[in-house]
């Protein structure tokens, strides 16, 4: 099927309109309406599970294409098309939009019509940002993402959600806003060298660009990207985020939402202006660095569990952005298996909050405790995706951490070691929190009557905690869709670099090695 | 009668107000008439002569020429009056404003608009913008009984008068030098002499500038524009925020881009600061505005702004974008108004923002069109101002004018937040229980369920619009 990629992204938007004709006044039709945005996304789950059937890993570069004149006077397509990296990210925004939907059930109990349609503009949104190729298109969907998130977090959130929904807007928008001018301008470029308007990704792939101006148009898009990641210093936007948004929401924008950043360095920042790339690349990694260490600190203290996750979130993603800083199989590769496995751990962790907090309508760690002879069979559940969290070998976590570390240490020793200590305080905090919740005897007369894993429960975590082992167990199974894509990433970037220093266009396929350290960048898979 | 082709839209126009007029005197006193029904019937024979026109590039009595660029802005007031007339009926009645005088009030100053786009003479854009302007200055004043809007309608006459002694003394200095008021004279005797540059000249050019940036209210020449938005009726507001802001910009893109073009580096300095200070008073003093129109108005104080980016760049897709910017923007500002207009009650007209507070739980519908509108404001995709504003952008980055361009997305930004402002009233914070709003009449749910739908329309399939656009400028310039 030629359009399989557009239905999957308009799966959403076509349950979207759909619910919008289901009346439901009083919230007499809300169970129906749970269940048609259940199935929506359900449905586009199995689709996107279709493409990676479709999927053609040796194949070419990117597949499921589709393309159609849009604006034609200034060369803007509806371009779609997705490779190895694109087809996961899309299959983990299928995967989590129905545990998020599920999640909702509980703890959802106002305007539910609104609240699914809002979830499924997002989704479409999400899937569409995986799968453009062409950077008008790409920028419109990312924009567009803003707005029903911003409605999450502000119509269901929790106390100071108002303030947090548009910290959150306000804070995107700015980054990318910025962006929007590097698009134009990479577009002006184009023109001037080639006499005619692109906003072809593959095409601007080709252009080459002044030293100085890719230093701008670089810093242009990464920013956007590092908020959106959210690297440190430009993460204060998300603990306020994350702990207001509603579990579902929270969910979302972990599991997916953060993903864009990274998604964005590794497919926009890095291959578009390879030369200022490497440039930058030590100061984001030590800023990753920094963040991982820090975020790992900060969750430490956390009094309240969804503000430790969210912190978490901020170390786990500095891995990402250290694997993408170093530029080779293993570390590229790393950061996009450590995006899936953050996607289904802490996605998984916001829901088990979000189940204490529907229960006990608090979410500060002191309040519980020995929760292990209360709800066994939850403990049992927080305790596997504690574990993979802080990637012990055997479950997800594990892999991807492995690889990027193993990635920085062949690029650079220093930044490998510090960030390991990363992998030693996400121990501490998570354990920590876990022991606190879990163990010791129930302090709290409160926590004594809790009721275990209803059977929706199971079905929300269940899928979270097959993947967690599956991921763990046989991580050849993502990473060879991913692998041609993340060498070609490798190459292109490592490719650009030689064009520019070297202005030798043809070295592109042949010459692999960088010039600065040829060693430790050399593309060995 | 082949001199009469080019003022064929605004004829009919002007006939229509006429027509509105007698009609109203004849009128029976207690005897209800669908006057705006005249109106429409006018502004639809407007929109269907210029489709007549269309690549025709006629000329009337050689100072009116309806080219594709004069004839794109006919669409946009058009569009602009015919949801202006369907908004009105509902306030009318619930203001008992005089209904003939304010619909033939209305055409008058569309009229005045469409000659103020296809004048090729500075006498006779001066003309124009009387006729329009004294029309406008009217209807903001067209409450007697309110103090609010007859001081609002005295200081906009005031200034607006003044601003109209600066324009008309520009067009008596350009006399002085090139001995003509024709523009394409004033383009050939500009780019002929290379002694234009000097005081005389300068004078001209600025004290020209000063009229239009008072017209598109550019910073520091806004000062009216809160207050006039704030006193006039409500629909009013929409109307003269767009129609208003859709002539002046015609009749300064004409006279700017074409004869002064030569000049360019005697003005495109002073208009750059203009632009800046426009696009940042606009939205940093709209942030802390407690009123809704007032808000709306530092908001259109912005988008002149973005507006006048496009006059700076200049160039092909710079001219296209202010034709594209005119109409997404004409379309959603008349609907954000148009919104506020028909929430007001007698008891509560003025568009507080607390009045806002909590609309979605008693009127879902409003509070997701007032939301559409407001998102395209900010310029957020899928909508007609996200493409609007990527369009003029994109126009200045062509032309290396990156410092605009970030001026310009940043202060969008800020715009964004208050905005948004009537979006958490609407949506994330509880209704006053003793205001209950008014329901949306089936005419102002259909007038401003298009309108909405356009505005997505044009946001998501925009390329035939600025197919037109684009072919609208190749006339003139």
């Amino acid at each position: 099927m030629s359009s399989l990629l557009s239905l999957v992204i308009f799966l959403p938007l076509i349950g979207a309109v759909a619910l919008l004709f289901i009346s439901n006044r009083d919230g007499e039709r809300d169970g129906l309406i749970r269940q048609v945005a259940l199935a929506a996304s359900v449905v586009t789950f199995g689709a996107t599970l279709a493409l990676w059937r479709g999927f053609d890993p040796m194949g070419p570069e990117f597949q499921f294409v589709e393309r159609r004149p849009w604006i034609p006077i200034y060369g803007i397509d509806y371009y779609i098309g997705i490779d190895g990296i694109s087809l996961l990210l899309i299959v983990l925004t299928g995967f989590l939009t129905p545990l998020a939907l599920l999640s909702s059930w509980g703890s959802i109990k106002k305007k539910i019509k609104e609240f699914s349609i809002f979830m499924l503009l997002l989704e479409a949104a999400m899937l569409g940002v995986f799968a453009a190729l062409d950077l008008f298109l790409f920028y419109i969907f990312w924009d567009a993402m803003l707005i029903p998130m911003y409605f999450l977090i502000g119509i269901w959130g929790y106390d100071r959600r108002i303030y947090a929904a548009i910290k959150f807007i306000l804070y995107t928008m700015a980054g990318s806003v910025l962006m929007l001018i590097a698009i134009l301008g990479l577009a002006f470029v184009h023109s001037s060298a080639t006499g005619n308007y692109t906003f072809d990704l593959l095409k601007l792939y080709e252009l080459k660009l002044a030293p100085t101006t890719q230093m701008w148009f670089f810093l242009a898009f990464t920013l956007a990207f590092a908020i959106k990641v959210p690297l440190f210093p430009f993460h204060t936007w998300l603990p306020d985020a994350h702990v207001e948004a509603p579990t579902a929401g929270s969910v979302i924008l972990a599991g997916v939402l953060l993903k864009m950043g990274t998604y964005g360095l590794v497919r926009f920042s890095f291959p578009l202006f390879p030369e200022a790339a490497m440039v930058f690349a030590p100061w984001l990694a030590g800023l990753a660095v920094i963040g991982i260490i820090y975020g790992a600190l900060v969750a430490m203290v956390q009094p309240d569990m969804k503000k430790l996750v969210a912190y978490s979130s901020v170390s786990h993603l500095g891995f990402v952005v250290l694997g993408i800083c170093a530029v080779n199989v293993q570390g590229v590769s790393g950061a996009v298996y450590q995006m899936l496995n953050h996607g289904v751990s802490t996605g998984a962790l916001f829901m088990i909050c979000g189940m204490l907090s529907d229960r006990r309508h608090t979410r500060l760690i002191s309040e519980f405790g020995g929760l292990k002879s209360v709800v066994p069979k939850l403990t049992a559940a927080f305790m596997l995706i504690t574990l993979s969290s802080i990637a012990l070998p055997g479950l997800n976590g594990f892999v991807g951490e492995f690889l990027i570390l193993l990635g920085a240490y062949r690029w650079d020793w220093r930044f490998a070691t510090l960030a390991a200590s990363g992998v030693i305080l996400s121990a501490v905090y998570m354990l920590w929190m876990f022991q606190r919740v879990n163990y010791g005897v129930v302090t709290n007369p409160k926590n004594e009557h809790l009721p275990d894993m209803s059977t929706r429960e199971w079905w929300m975590l269940g899928p979270t905690l097959v993947m967690a082992v599956v991921m763990g167990v046989v991580p050849n199974l993502f990473l060879r869709p991913m692998e041609p894509a993340v060498e070609r990433m490798v190459q292109r970037v490592q490719a650009g670099q030689t064009r520019t220093v070297r202005a030798e266009p043809g070295a592109a396929g042949t010459q692999a090695f960088g010039p600065a350290d040829p060693e430790a960048r050399a593309p060995r898979p | 009668m082949d001199n009469l082709q080019a003022i064929m839209p605004m004829l009919i126009v002007t006939l229509a107000a006429a027509a509105t007029m007698l009609a109203e005197s004849f009128r029976l006193k207690d005897e209800r008439m669908p006057l705006g029904g005249l109106g429409l019937i006018g502004l639809v024979g407007a929109a269907a002569a210029s489709i007549l026109l269309w690549n025709r590039n006629t000329t009337s009595f050689g100072v009116v020429q309806s080219d594709n660029f004069a004839l794109f802005i006919n669409f946009v007031l058009v569009a602009v009056g015919i949801l202006t007339i369907l908004l009105s009926s509902q306030v009318i009645d619930r203001e008992e404003l005089p209904a003939g005088e304010y619909y033939s009030l209305v055409l008058f100053s569309i009229a005045g608009m469409m000659l103020m786009a296809a004048a090729t003479d500075l006498l006779l854009i001066f003309l124009a913008l009387e006729v329009m302007s004294l029309a406008v200055y009217v209807l903001t004043g067209i409450r007697r009984t309110d103090a609010a809007g007859t001081e609002a309608a005295f200081k906009y006459f005031l200034l607006g008068a003044f601003s109209s002694a600066f324009f008309l003394y520009g067009v008596a200095f350009t006399y002085a030098i090139v001995h003509s008021t024709r523009l394409e004279a004033v383009a050939l005797a500009v780019a002929g002499r290379s002694d234009v540059s000097g005081p005389l000249t300068w004078l001209a050019v600025g004290l020209l500038l000063v009229g239009f940036a008072f017209k598109v209210s550019a910073v520091p020449f806004h000062m009216w524009t809160p207050d006039a938005y704030e006193g006039a009726p409500t629909v009013v507001t929409g109307f003269m925020s767009t129609g208003v802001k859709a002539a002046a910009f015609a009749a300064f893109v004409r006279v700017f881009l074409s004869s002064f073009e030569p000049l360019r580096g005697e003005w495109v300095t002073v208009l750059s600061w203009i632009a800046v200070a426009t696009m940042v008073v606009g939205t940093v003093v709209g942030v802390a505005q407690s009123n809704v129109k007032r808000m709306l108005a530092y908001s259109s104080i912005a988008h002149a702004g973005y507006l006048l980016v496009g006059i700076i760049a200049g160039n092909a897709s710079g001219k296209s974008a202010i034709l594209f910017y005119l109409l997404a923007y004409a379309l959603t500002n008349v609907g954000a108004f148009g919104v506020t207009a028909l929430l007001a009650t007698r008891e509560r007209p003025r568009g507080d923002l607390a009045d806002f507070a909590g609309l979605w739980h008693s009127r879902p519908v409003m509070a997701a069109l007032m939301t559409i509108f407001l998102l395209s404001l900010g310029g957020f995709p899928p909508t007609a101002g996200f493409v609007a504003k990527w369009y003029v952008f994109g126009a200045a980055v062509q032309e290396q004018l990156y410092g605009l361009a970030i001026i310009g997305v940043l202060t969008s930004v800020v715009s964004v937040f208050y905005y948004l402002r009537i979006v958490v009233l609407m949506y994330m914070t509880d209704s006053r229980a003793e205001y209950e709003p008014p329901r949306l009449t089936a005419t102002g749910l259909a007038t401003l369920g298009v309108a909405a739908a356009t505005v997505f329309y044009l946001g998501v399939l925009p390329a035939r619009v600025i197919e037109l656009a684009t072919r609208s400028i190749d006339t003139i310039f």
